[in-house]
């Protein structure tokens, strides 16, 4: 049951909904009882997304250019700014892109996900194959339209050695899912799987991720965190799974999240399924509202309650902006945060 | 400069401050001593506009304007600096910006021009260098992970910086050792100024011995008992608040 499916077939019935665990909390098969027409190709140009020119740009499902996948060959190091549009109003759409990063590359790919119309339906794809002793670095941003339905996923299979530092940065749409799956294999390979999620209004925005180490010594460290005001929703799921035999698996990961109104709501659900007996797993989650007596000692120094609490809220994410490697990425992702708690 | 008028002052309609009255001229220093209980923590807090601290009569002026009509932060661009006797941590916001954030919303409130990056860090090296503060502590989040010490040195740093006219030193003492309190008495005794005013909160006589009131007033049961010269704090370091308790029931 998937999203890419039920655009491919037309059929409804191929939506994940409630009755699938991972899904309860992003109930697709509920929400749409017809699929909008498929999207139109669109020729015309995009202006730059939020990281600038891009190298890739897929608009309503279609990769523009005559390239079909995205390699790094062995030993090279690339930066590629890779961008998601969604154009047409009202239709629906589904990409796929193959990134494959030979032994020994860097890759630092800029992914932006960006609405240019309303009410949309798009699925996207990337099935990313991290060769012996690579490193990729991809940093996820999204601007979708409010009445959109997104899903993004990553698959992602790690060689020895190798390296994953990925950031996601979710705006929230009418529903918007984020995932990413990787295969672990242990033997030196290190995964970084952070994420933010700030969200307004009616704003939905689930943030899932299945971390599967196979093989011994691997290292996982996830930190997601969460702003959610008005009535937002903001949706964790994070699993790290330590299958038997692969000791010295060092794995954590934290979830921590801002309610900043009555109406607004965070589910989360943390879970280690541990099958090894040698291994250093820990989680932390917590939900709540900004500390009262901080915000009163800031404002006690001159600064009005508004900035306040945007301070407070800025540095609350900050932590998850500041261990971006990539300096303008970095650079693009705290504009991006501070756009969304400045209003 | 602060005038308090038969304040009286409930949390959760349990009165705490029952008539309190205290003039306060520009330039001069007053202590306020207390047993523990006495309200001194919420004359200092409902001054600042704490919320939760409800006004149930009196009232409270800074140079004639009513105060407690004003949010916390306007009371703080009017002048206003609370010393806090347990400095909050703030955890992603180094000292540096926090204070220069704090200090441009000041001006901009009062309709002066930003402090600019380099003039700010300027006044912080030199003003941290008097405190002994190293310099390197501001660029961390503030108080986070500071000792007590350290946490009073940062709320002294704090006042010098942004050069308030009412300062309120709630037990700044606690904490401190015998070094430590010294160079925050000399921090505090550095802004004594004619046009300047302080409030010294604290349940010792010690701190009196750096920084010399020039009054001395007994805060028992919610009410002002007795005010006198410096030599009162030493009679109440003598004798204990047990006279005054009783007075005060």
């Amino acid at each position: 049951m998937t999203l890419s499916a039920a655009i491919r077939t037309g059929d409804v019935a191929q939506l994940p909904g409630k009755r699938d665990e991972d899904w309860r909390w992003t109930d697709l098969r509920g929400l749409i009882r017809v699929l909008p027409p498929p999207s139109p190709e669109v020729s015309g140009e995009v202006d730059d997304g939020p990281f600038g020119p891009a190298e890739l740009t897929i608009v309503n499902g279609r990769l523009r250019g005559d390239t079909a996948a995205l390699v790094v060959p062995a030993g090279e190091t690339r930066t590629v700014r890779l961008r998601f549009v969604s154009a047409s109003e009202a239709t629906s759409h589904g990409a796929h892109l193959a990134v494959e990063l030979g032994e020994g590359a860097r890759l630092t790919l800029l992914e932006s996900h960006e609405g240019r119309a309303a009410d949309y339906v798009a699925d996207a794809v990337l099935t990313i194959g991290v060769g012996k002793d690579a490193a990729l670095e991809r940093i996820v941003l999204t601007n979708d339209d409010p009445g959109a339905v997104t899903v993004s996923t990553a698959i992602v299979t790690l060689g020895y050695g190798a390296r994953l530092s990925q950031t996601v940065l979710a705006g929230g749409a009418k529903r918007q899912r984020i995932e990413t799956r990787v295969e672990h294999p242990g033997h030196g390979a290190q995964v970084r799987l952070d994420g933010a999620y700030l969200l307004a209004a009616q704003r939905h925005a689930d943030l899932t991720s299945v971390v599967t180490h196979d093989g011994v010594g691997g290292v996982t460290d996830q930190l997601a965190k969460g702003v959610v005001r008005d009535q937002a929703r903001g949706v964790f799921q994070g699993r790290i799974v330590v299958a038997e035999g692969a000791d010295k698996t060092d794995g954590r990961m934290g979830h921590h999240a801002l309610i900043l109104s009555d109406r607004a709501e965070v589910d989360a659900k943390p879970e280690l399924e541990i099958y090894a007996d040698d291994v250093a797993c820990a989680h932390g989650n917590t939900v709540g509202a900004l500390d009262e007596d901080a915000l009163f000692y800031i404002r006690q120094r001159g600064v009005p309650e508004p900035e306040a609490r945007a301070l407070l809220t800025e540095a609350f994410v900050g932590e998850v902006v500041e261990r971006i490697e990539h300096e303008g990425a970095r650079e693009a992702a705290a504009a991006w945060v501070a756009a969304r708690l400045g209003g | 400069m602060l005038s308090i008028n038969n304040l009286h002052v409930s949390i959760e309609d349990k009165p705490i401050l029952r008539g309190l009255s205290l003039e306060l001229p520009a330039g001069e220093v007053h202590a306020i001593m207390g047993p523990n209980g006495a309200g001194k923590s919420t004359l200092s807090y409902v001054l600042t506009g704490r919320e939760g601290y409800e006004v149930t009569d009196g009232t409270v002026t800074l140079d004639g304007e009513d105060l407690l009509a004003l949010e916390p932060n306007e009371r703080a661009t009017k002048g206003l600096f609370l010393s806090f006797q347990y400095p909050l941590e703030i955890p992603g916001v180094p000292a540096m910006h926090f204070l220069r954030t704090a200090m441009n919303a000041q001006r901009k409130a009062r309709g002066e021009p930003e402090v600019g990056a380099g003039e700010f860090i300027k006044l912080a090296r030199e003003t941290a260098a008097a405190l002994k503060i190293d310099f390197d502590m501001l660029k961390r989040a503030l108080n986070v992970g500071f000792s007590g010490g350290e946490k009073k040195r940062m709320e002294i740093f704090q006042m010098a910086m942004l050069q308030p006219r009412l300062l309120i030193l709630d037990e700044t003492d606690s904490g401190l050792d015998i070094d430590a309190l010294r160079i925050v008495a000399d921090g505090v005794n550095a802004m004594r100024s004619p046009e300047r005013s302080m409030l010294v909160i604290t349940h010792y006589q010690r701190l009196l011995d750096y920084i010399r009131p020039d009054k001395v007033h007994v805060l028992s049961a919610g009410r002002i008992v007795a005010t006198g010269g410096p030599e009162l704090a030493l009679e109440l370091e003598r004798e204990g608040y047990e006279k005054y308790e009783r007075a005060a029931a």
